[in-house]
């Protein structure tokens, strides 16, 4: 048991807070959301210099090779900052998929420009993560004809689609091509896909994915039947999408303890009172239990033990779920009124807790898949 | 960041579970899984055979007679032996005076009590609270006089844990009425044979008579039995707190708790159907469980965090809530699990509403229930604990 961070994971977190200390304020983030694109190609930019696109990427193929660990270091400070850019979606998650799924060609064809910044790539699969929730669609199919490959169905709420250059798109096999599940990587603007683009709750751009005859050459599919293989990419993504989570919680209980310091009322900051003080140890409590799942979720997330995997994932997805519910309600809450206006940065890590509290399976429906756990005879806790 | 053992941690592991499995008598180990009520000579045997094996202060360092262990091996250590079915070693002597004696007492009180601890020979009690003084513990007014060698202790103590079967017993008491509250208590060790010392049980809701209240009248101790300074008894009791905090994580015991209450839900029917397979009792099992491996984890954390410090630190206000919750939390859902066969609670011949091979059992879910809404009042009650994580922790 280590709890510690090396020297070079220490200094990569120190180094990602800092760019986002410097170019990262209030007042850029509110720019950059209400900018036509959504995003910062500045900031995305600067990412890439300081190699933290490239955090999944094998040192052969010029990438950091960081790994779960410091992936999971630099989602907390994005989280801190509350980024809308499309780290976890590009640079964890597809980048993910392209690194461990895809063939060498495939690899020297995207990796360089996704380490470069110049290539924004997207996984558009369900956000169910295989949980016991249903996908919202679940009728993308492919279909082989000549040397291609014909995509037909919809996928919900991918985010940060609209700002992709390529989508990875996985798609069942119909019965005369083949069995399994396939994943493609499809071009932006490929004809016959359509994006019905919006804004989520939590500030960030996404799209439902319509694919109407969407023809992809052959070398556009990546990995052979995903099925077995495209879980673990999603895993990788949870976690990391859990350590986010504790950014945002960290920031959101430091703030509403700054804020009873310094709020005066009958005379005292309200931080002197007996039941606030409670509610924020109750918070903090609430707090370091998530952190420590967040902690196990990156240690696990990689493992080949695809059982344990999933009950670690759905463990931590419990746990940080309800404390994201319960701290982010407690800081609207001690910040009374304040809380409720769109001007207090309150309400946005409130409403990034809500999306994680629902993305890639709900506390809910991962809570039930691991009370399933308990119908199987013998079965022990992790 | 690495969130396995190592393969030392492992072997260590093993060596305790190899020791477990042929040490642990079968008829101590069963009335502790059958959470039968404590027999005080089962936690008299089991110290002396732990100590047989130089396990018997896993927490002291070795120039005392302890392990040296690390925390992470005490850490498993405890959860091996919580896991098997062993008896607690009470934390009175091991982990609450002798930790003073050893930073604060002589060295001929260290060689005379700490020898005696660690062999099992003395049972220590703890004498802190009174009845006007609970939580707010700088209030007690217990006297101790001084006339020569001696003070001439007068006063109560209540809620002492098991001091029917103690030989000795620590003391704050008050030496100097007229300073502040905290200023004038002193630190006594006091024989619990010395005449004016009346025991007196108080039965507890299960019925059982756990906690005591001792009266002191004109009770003669040697000025040689303080531990320290005169009126800096306050310091020790602090330093001492902060040791009780640290040892009341109790990861193991809920690990086993937990397996019986699958066990129970796994054969008690509901229409028929096994309450296990009820989606609402399932999930509500699921959240404990996942709580508690959480928990696992934050304690290992504040271990690690701790490992170079010389008294844990406020982090461990968090442990002690966190883990009196899940340990409420599993005997709740075990009452819920056995719904009205909770009711029947004592009789000369269990009822048939009962199967005669469950009713040990049953009646003892019940008792324990009642008995652990002790865990969010003792070792300082958990709305102290949080008082103390906004203090000191959040510096509100």
């Amino acid at each position: 048991m280590d709890f510690s961070f090396s020297d070079e994971q220490q200094m990569l977190l120190d180094s990602t807070r800092r760019l986002l200390t410097d170019n990262y304020s209030v007042q850029q983030r509110r720019q950059i959301i209400s900018s036509p694109e959504g995003y910062s190609r500045s900031i995305w930019r600067q990412f890439s210099e300081l190699g933290l696109l490239g955090l999944n990427i094998p040192a052969e193929e010029g990438g950091l090779e960081g790994g779960a660990i410091s992936t999971l270091l630099v989602c907390v400070a994005m989280g801190e900052a509350l980024i809308v850019e499309p780290y976890m979606s590009s640079a964890v998650m597809a980048t993910r998929a392209i690194a461990k799924l895809s063939s060498s060609a495939q690899r020297s064809e995207w990796l360089p420009r996704l380490n470069s910044g110049t290539v924004i790539a997207v996984l558009a699969h369900d956000q169910t993560n295989g949980a016991a929730a249903q996908a919202v669609f679940d009728d993308t199919v492919a279909a082989r004809s000549q040397n291609a490959w014909r995509l037909q169905g919809r996928k919900a709420i991918v985010y940060h689609a609209p700002l992709a250059d390529v989508l990875l798109i996985s798609a069942k096999l119909d019965a005369a091509s083949g069995t399994g599940t396939g994943l493609f990587a499809v071009p932006r603007d490929a004809p016959g896909l359509r994006l019905e683009a919006f804004t989520t709750v939590d500030g960030q751009r996404a799209a439902d994915i319509v694919l109407e005859n969407v023809e992809v050459p052959d070398h556009a599919r990546i990995g052979g039947d995903v099925s077995a293989t495209l879980p673990m990419v999603l895993d990788y993504g949870a976690a990391a999408l859990c350590s986010e989570a504790i950014g945002v919680l960290d920031k959101l209980f430091s703030m509403t303890v700054e804020y009873c310091r310094a709020r005066v009322q009958f005379g005292q900051p309200i931080g002197r009172f007996q039941a606030l003080q409670h509610r924020m140890a109750e918070m903090l409590m609430h707090l370091e239990q998530a952190r420590s799942m967040a902690y196990l979720a990156a240690f696990w997330c990689e493992s080949e033990e695809a059982s344990r995997r999933a009950a670690v994932l759905s463990g931590a997805k419990v746990i940080i779920g309800r404390a994201a519910r319960f701290v982010g309600q407690q800081a609207i809450q001690l910040h009374g009124g304040m809380g409720m206006t769109d001007e207090l940065m309150v309400g946005h890590y409130f409403k990034r807790l809500l999306a994680f509290e629902v993305r890639f399976g709900s506390t809910e429906s991962h809570l039930q898949e691991y009370a399933a756990r308990f119908l199987e005879p013998d079965r022990d806790g992790l | 960041m690495y969130l396995n053992y190592t393969t030392e941690q492992n072997r260590f592991r093993e060596q305790v579970r190899l020791f477990l499995r042929a040490n642990l008598p079968e008829d101590i180990r069963d009335r502790s899984l059958n959470g039968e009520e404590r027999v005080a000579e089962d936690i008299r045997r089991w110290q002396r055979i732990l100590h047989a094996q130089g396990w018997g202060a896993a927490s002291w360092p070795k120039e005392f007679g302890g392990t040296g262990w690390s925390p992470i091996e005490r850490y498993l250590f405890d959860l091996e032996c919580a896991l098997a079915g062993a008896p607690p070693q009470l934390p009175f002597g091991l982990k609450m005076v002798a930790p003073v004696l050893m930073r604060f007492g002589n060295p001929r009180q260290q060689q005379y009590f700490l020898p005696r601890i660690l062999s099992g020979e003395h049972w220590w009690c703890q004498g802190y609270s009174e009845p006007g003084a609970g939580s707010d513990l700088a209030s007690l007014k217990t006297r101790a006089v001084r006339d020569g060698d001696y003070y001439v202790v007068t006063g109560q103590k209540a809620w002492n844990t098991l001091g029917q079967n103690a030989d000795w017993i620590f003391c704050l008491v008050r030496t100097d009425p007229s300073a502040k509250p905290q200023r004038g208590i002193s630190f006594l060790l006091i024989d619990m044979r010395a005449p004016g010392i009346t025991v007196k049980p108080t039965t507890l809701l299960d019925g059982t008579q756990e906690v005591n209240e001792i009266w002191f009248d004109n009770v003669r101790v040697p000025v040689a039995n303080r531990v320290g300074e005169e009126n800096q008894g306050w310091t020790y009791a602090k330093y001492l707190l902060g040791h009780e905090r640290a040892n009341i994580a109790s990861v193991g015991t809920s690990r086993r708790q937990l397996r019986q209450l699958q066990r129970i839900a796994a054969t008690q029917l509901r229409h028929g159907v096994p309450l296990l397979r009820e989606p609402r009792f399932r999930a509500r099992l699921a959240q404990l469980d996942i709580e508690l491996t959480a928990f696992e984890i934050t304690t290992l954390r504040v271990i690690a965090a701790d490992e170079n410090k010389a008294a844990p630190g406020p982090e461990a206000s968090i442990l002690k809530i966190k883990a009196t919750e899940i340990l409420q939390q599993i005997s709740e859902l075990m009452l819920d699990a056995i719904g009205i066969q909770a009711l029947p609670f004592s009789a000369a011949v269990p009822p048939s509403s009962v199967p005669r091979s469950e009713w040990q059992h049953l009646s003892r879910i019940t008792a324990q229930y009642l008995n652990f809404r002790k865990l969010s009042i003792y070792g300082g009650s958990n709305e102290i604990q949080k008082n103390i994580i906004a203090h000191l922790i959040l510096d509100l």
